[in-house]
């Protein structure tokens, strides 16, 4: 905290504080602005005589009337939801045991394993959905939502074992000795002690892995075609540009209520989520 | 109730040789202190014995079981650690009964027994918290609580006092001693702390480099020490060395260096007789120097510069200079002095070691 005189406090901590939050909350705030803006508002010159590009004064209803009468809005959450959950139970599932596996058992190349699941999560994803669309193909996945409930471990199964894996190692050792010494065998171990112990990790493990996939745009595209099978971010931006007509009102209708999952997800675990990512164990 | 045999263990790391060849005989209800500096070996050796760690070579026994390969929850011993290491997200109820419900107690029996334990260390009011709201020293009794209430043959303690300040610390160690006499398990307690070792154990081990130094009572490691790291390591202040040559003085062995002429006492004189013409080293402990009066025979004393005077109310702990050794010196309080001051000090001769000056044995 800043010391002395409440100029200071002013000019180095509030200030700056304040600019900060502007420029990170004015896309949302933009979002919501033109999502309740009626169409002949938002076609219109910037510099007509009394404009109000930061407020409307007839706030409207429509974009999201059309959201959810002319498009499969209601579909593409529930698609999203249900591959989002899906995948990030199946990576937490596995990255919570190789997370543990990597970090307290000692077998011959853990170090190096540990390297390489890194690297794989390092490989971009632009590149990656090319040999991905091959080995969905063959396997009959596409335009199925198995097609990214499998694709999506591909980078959050690394992610999650890697945050697991300096979470376990904050938590002393002597905690499972001891449990073992108590009679609980490895597993039984893991399971009563350490794992509860672990709970804020493996949440905001799960949540970060929850947003990136309800926020993957790359795979979604090339896997998914029929409309019924779209996930949010997909469905937004190809149903509602067609060629080059940009439907701004209901594209940010699908924005804003796309991000509000997110957002109640983060707000009910934010105190987990902090420790989980400070990842402090105090016995 | 056990006893355990520890025979010719070894402990080898990649490219460390931790524990080098350890045997002890630890008998039943004995209770046995492991002391030495960090890195000893002391810690592993218990590790070893809990099974948390593997055994390169040599065997273990817990009673008459070599438990060599089996795991730690099939020793039947408890282990009490420096960090406590309780399970956060339990009550202090529940981290008593962990054991007892991995090993499939009925609810009433377990209930009996962390009731039980509770009682015993004045924790019966914080059974339903989180150990979180505990303060160290309480901590510390829910760890010693979860070991005894499965009565195991063993106790194991590694360095459970170290991390409580300085009071809590003598407190805690007296309880540690009356649990002991009340429960009269079999316990082996590793420390670094020369004080635990001699308050608690009915004996101690005093190790250093993963090799056994010595093994004895208390006051026998105290009195005869082995070698002249056990006599440096034990006592505090810590004994004071002198480098000295032994010379026969027609008929009499003196132990002279540049500051001190000292004269061996008849009772080491057979002993010290070889090492005539040789040099040696002197050892006497801080509490057997005193200020020499008119009636102290001059060959009992030397001559000291006073460095720095420590008054501690029920003596006074001088640190002084004789010749080129540093020597410290334990006196009544009543003693007045001034730093740089000459004084002279008289030698207890029963309090007078020597070692050897290269293997560093006692002679």
């Amino acid at each position: 905290m800043i010391e002395g005189a409440i100029w200071r406090k002013w000019v180095f901590f509030y200030l700056p504080l304040a600019l900060f939050l502007i420029f990170l909350l004015f896309p949302f705030y933009w979002m919501v602005i033109t999502t309740f803006r009626p169409d002949n508002e938002l076609y219109i010159a910037w510099r007509r005589p009394n404009y109000a590009p930061f407020w409307t004064w007839n706030p409207t209803l429509d974009h999201i009337k059309y959201l959810f009468r002319e498009t499969a809005f209601l579909t593409w959450l529930y698609n999203t939801m249900f591959i989002a959950l899906c995948s990030t139970l199946i990576s937490l599932f596995c990255g919570v045991l190789a997370g543990y596996a990597l970090s307290r058992l000692s077998f011959p190349f853990a170090g190096g394993l540990g390297t390489m699941i890194f690297i794989t999560y390092l490989v971009p994803q632009t590149l990656l959905f090319i040999p991905l669309s091959d080995i969905i193909r063959n396997y009959k996945l596409g335009d199925t939502p198995w097609s990214l409930i499998l694709t999506y471990p591909t980078f959050l199964i690394p992610f999650c074992t890697w945050l697991m894996m300096g979470y376990f190692k904050a938590i002393p050792k002597e905690l499972e000795e001891c449990a073992r010494i108590d009679g609980a065998s490895r597993w039984k171990a893991m399971v009563y002690i350490i794992i509860p112990v672990a709970v804020p990790g493996i949440l905001s493990a799960g949540i970060f892995a929850f947003t990136l996939s309800w926020n993957e745009f790359i795979y979604a595209l090339v896997f998914l075609s029929s409309p019924q099978q779209k996930t949010v971010p997909v469905g937004v931006v190809s149903e509602l540009i067609r060629g080059d007509v940009f439907f701004w009102g209901a594209l940010m209708a699908g924005a804003l209520l796309g991000s509000i999952p997110v957002a109640i997800a983060y707000s009910f675990f934010v105190e987990h989520y902090v420790s989980g990512l400070t990842g402090s164990v105090k016995g | 109730m056990a006893n355990v045999s520890i025979q010719q263990v070894h402990k080898r790391y990649d490219d460390f040789h931790a524990v080098k060849g350890v045997s002890l005989e630890i008998k039943d209800k004995e209770f046995l202190v492991l002391v030495g500096p960090s890195g000893c070996g002391k810690t592993t050796t218990l590790r070893m014995v809990a099974g948390l760690e593997s055994i390169t070579e040599g065997k273990i026994l817990i009673g008459n079981t070599v438990v060599n390969d089996l795991p730690p929850m099939d020793r039947d011993i408890a282990m009490v650690f420096q960090n406590y290491a309780l399970y956060p997200h339990m009550t202090v109820f529940d981290n008593m009964a962990f054991g007892l419900k991995m090993r499939k107690f009925d609810k009433t029996e377990i209930k009996k027994r962390v009731d039980n334990a509770a009682d015993i260390l004045g924790i019966k009011d914080h059974l339903t918290r989180k150990p979180r709201q505990l303060s160290g020293g309480q901590r510390q009794r829910v760890a010693l609580g979860r070991a005894i209430v499965r009565n195991p043959q063993v106790f194991l303690f590694d360095e459970p006092l170290s991390n409580l300040d300085a009071k809590l610390r003598v407190q805690m160690r007296v309880e540690i001693k009356k649990l002991h006499q009340r429960l009269a398990t079999t316990s082996i307690y590793v420390t670094h702390d020369q004080i635990e070792a001699m308050t608690l154990g009915d004996r101690v081990v005093v190790m250093k480099d993963g090799l056994i130094q010595q093994v004895g009572e208390p006051l026998e490691l105290y009195n005869n020490p082995a070698n002249r790291y056990v006599a440096g390591f034990i006592g505090s202040p810590a004994m004071n060395f002198a480098a000295v040559t032994i010379k026969d003085a027609g008929g009499a062995l003196m132990a002279e260096n540049e500051a001190m002429r000292i004269r061996v006492p008849d009772a080491l004189k057979a002993r010290l007789a070889p090492h005539a013409g040789k040099p040696a080293t002197l050892g006497i402990r801080p509490e057997d120097l005193r200020m020499a009066n008119g009636q102290d025979p001059a060959d009992l004393t030397f001559e000291a510069i006073v460095e720095v005077a420590e008054q501690l109310g029920s003596e006074v702990i001088l640190d002084l200079t004789a010749g080129t050794s540093s020597m410290v010196a334990s006196v009544e309080p009543t003693v007045r002095v001034r730093p740089q001051e000459k004084v002279r000090l008289a030698i207890s001769p029963a309090g007078l070691r020597f070692f050897d000056a290269t293997t560093e044995l006692a002679i």
